[in-house]
């Protein structure tokens, strides 16, 4: 199965009822996906006329009561970003799929790239914390793409899903898990009267609970910042208190939302430290250096953000030296360098002509640095 | 002020309003005094209160804009959004809970230049979803700059020496676009405009409304309109109805505002309900 299709199940096995997207390369067979497989479970798939109205109709779909999903590239996120703003403000559950391809611009439509990295944390104008996982195989990208509506759901919050044209497009077989192989979460409802209710309060872990339209709870959603009635601000500490929830819903939590994978770091001088494709050719490099004997290891984020600090200070505390290969002019290397202890060596590797990185490239970096 | 010094048709017309504002919302509203956005909304309340609508079956979606602030005052489910794009939001509303009346606010700039693309694909989509678009040829939030219905040669902050570009007939867009319901009124025939409001909400399929109105703050003082009063009275003077209008040459009808129902296709199919056709198939096992 293709990576895009890959991801098509693993939304409609957490629950996707709604989708609305606009045709992009390397995005298009999520989409395409989505139109053939929803209408046979009572769900409902629409082309909107661009990406701004993809992203506007799942906010209003969800809103509404339905799980809700997008999926684009490049140009198309680009697009997508006010928007998306305007979910993180209104604490809209949502998953935006990223099929990454090279930029700036149209760029290179058909070409494998990580240099959406940084937009996937900062797109959106103001301050706010964002969450984004990232596969790195086609199974990878069901699971990542149920734990991507699992964690939407949870927090109230968009959840961006950063696949890159490699994963999209390539095929590999997999399994599909079985009802109830993996847990699928809900958002909870109130159950308070409508009138005693806080859509926006920071009630149960962080979150209010979310009614669906028709449910009794008539309450304002608005882009402004706002009470936690959901009107509109203008009290410095209502504005405080709201952009601290934005932030504290998702730090506050971070362990429920981190995921990182190792391979041979027990007792790794070196690492690498990568995501996506990238780290596939990172675990094939490690195998390949441990034969000739280098103590080597992986980590591999699964989750990209919140950046997972505390997990990659404790796995690579006795690597005196990091690699973090990537696909773009050095994006994530930033990230690791300003979180790592400062006597550790980061060495960045990037790659951004379209081609993915080799193993025999990651080898090559690794001798240098060795 | 003393309900009893009211005369008790007031009081009573007073009383439905209420009903449908909002307890916890602080009011004044942000609109001027004298804004004409108070009788659209006065309007839109007592159609749908004529109409028996249930308030949880209504979503009332906006973009931004001094008339986007609208559906925060009113008692329904409320989706204040981002600039221009209110019907895409309503548009994912409407797919996910066919069975709501969703219901658009949305003014000229809102709907017709950030807005212009999601508002023609709604027309073409045809989804039954009800825009009330309240015209007054201005951007009133931002402080009185031109908008794609400021007419050719009038005032305002961005076209100080008169607006060199044409304006959008907000209503023959629709109908070019494939909107099935198509209707215009003033702020000044306030009973015919809740008639065309309730029509529109009743059609099944897309519906305008377009509701001319007064900025008297900024296009009226731009422009040397006058106060609110006296913008209304040019929507007096200068409206027919389409009755008297098809009996009209087009010389005639230059800078008049044509009320009333202006297209009614009640065959037209709808969105929504052809998507359940076709769900209903592939479910069938078909």
């Amino acid at each position: 199965m293709q990576g895009n299709l890959a991801c098509v199940q693993g939304a409609i096995y957490a629950g996707l009822q709604f989708y609305a997207g606009y045709p992009i390369t390397p995005s298009t067979e999520v989409a395409e996906g989505c139109a053939r497989e929803l209408p046979k479970l009572g769900g409902r798939f629409i082309q909107m006329e661009d990406e701004i109205a993809s992203m506007a109709a799942i906010v209003g779909a969800s809103v509404s009561g339905l799980k809700s999903m997008t999926a684009t590239s490049g140009p198309g996120y680009s697009l997508m970003q006010e928007n998306i703003g305007y979910a993180y403000m209104t604490e809209t559950p949502c998953v935006v799929v990223n099929v990454q391809r090279g930029g700036p611009s149209t760029g290179l439509p058909t070409k494998i790239s990580q240099s959406d990295t940084m937009q996937a944390r900062w797109g959106t104008h103001g301050d706010y914390t964002a969450i984004a996982v990232a596969p790195s195989t086609v199974g990878d990208t069901l699971t990542e793409t149920i734990r991507a509506f699992n964690l939407a759901e949870r927090f109230r919050t968009p959840v961006t899903v950063l696949l890159d044209e490699v994963i999209g497009h390539q095929r590999e077989l997999i399994s599909l898990p079985q009802p109830g192989e993996f847990q699928v979460h809900n958002r909870t409802k109130p159950t308070v009267k409508p009138e005693e209710f806080e859509p926006f309060a920071a009630a149960t872990r962080g979150v209010s609970p979310m009614p669906a339209y028709r449910e009794g709870y008539r309450y304002n959603v608005t882009g402004l910042t706002h009470d936690s009635m959901g009107f509109a601000t203008a009290d410095t500490n209502e504005i405080t208190n709201k952009l601290d929830k934005l932030r504290n819903k998702i730090m506050d939590y971070k362990s429920e939302i981190t995921l990182l994978r190792t391979a041979m770091m027990d007792d790794a001088d070196i690492a690498f430290v990568s995501y996506g494709t990238v780290s596939r050719a990172a675990l094939l490099a490690v195998a390949l250096a441990r034969e000739a004997g280098v103590k080597v290891g992986c980590v591999q984020l699964y989750t990209v953000w919140p950046f997972p600090v505390d997990e990659l200070r404790d796995y690579c505390s006795r690597c005196s030296k990091i690699i973090v290969p990537e696909l773009n002019m050095g994006q994530l290397v930033h990230e690791v360098r300003r979180n790592l202890p400062p006597d550790t060596e980061i060495h960045g590797l990037q790659r951004y002509d379209g081609e993915i990185l080799t193993p025999m490239q990651l080898l090559k970096k690794l001798e240098e640095v060795m | 002020m003393a309900t009893a010094e009211k005369p008790k048709a007031v009081q009573q017309k007073s009383d439905v309003i209420l009903e449908y504002l909002r307890p916890k919302k602080k009011f004044p509203s942000v609109w001027c005094a004298g804004c004409g956005n108070g009788v659209v909304m006065s309007a839109i309340i007592r159609a749908i209160d004529k109409l028996g609508l249930s308030k949880d079956n209504v979503a009332m979606v906006s973009g931004i804009g001094c008339t986007s602030r609208m559906p925060v005052y009113l008692d329904f489910n409320s989706l204040h959004t981002t600039h221009g794009r209110a019907l895409a939001f309503a548009t994912g509303v409407k797919h996910a809970q066919p069975k709501m009346k969703v219901i658009v606010i949305t003014g000229d700039g809102d709907a017709l230049a950030i807005g212009g693309n999601h508002f023609i694909h709604a027309c073409r989509r045809n989804i039954d979803i009800t825009t009330i678009l309240i015209n007054n040829s201005i951007y009133g939030m931002t402080g009185g700059q031109g908008s794609p219905t400021t007419p050719g040669g009038a005032f305002s902050t961005t076209t100080p020496y008169g607006n060199a570009e044409n304006n959008f007939d907000p209503c023959d867009l629709a109908i070019a676009a494939g909107a099935s319901y198509v209707g215009r009124g003033t702020v000044y025939h306030a009973p015919q405009l809740e008639k065309t409001i309730m029509q529109a909400i009743e059609h099944n399929g897309f519906s305008l409304v377009e509701a001319i109105s007064n900025c008297h703050t900024y296009y009226g003082r731009l422009n040397r309109r006058g106060d609110a009063v006296a913008m209304i009275k040019w929507y007096k003077e200068r409206s027919v109805t389409t009755a008297k209008a098809a009996k009209m040459s087009p010389d005639e009808l230059d800078g008049k505002y044509v009320i009333g129902t202006l297209r009614h296709d009640k065959e037209a199919t709808e969105f929504c309900d052809q998507y359940q056709r076709l769900v209903d198939a592939q479910q069938g096992g078909n």
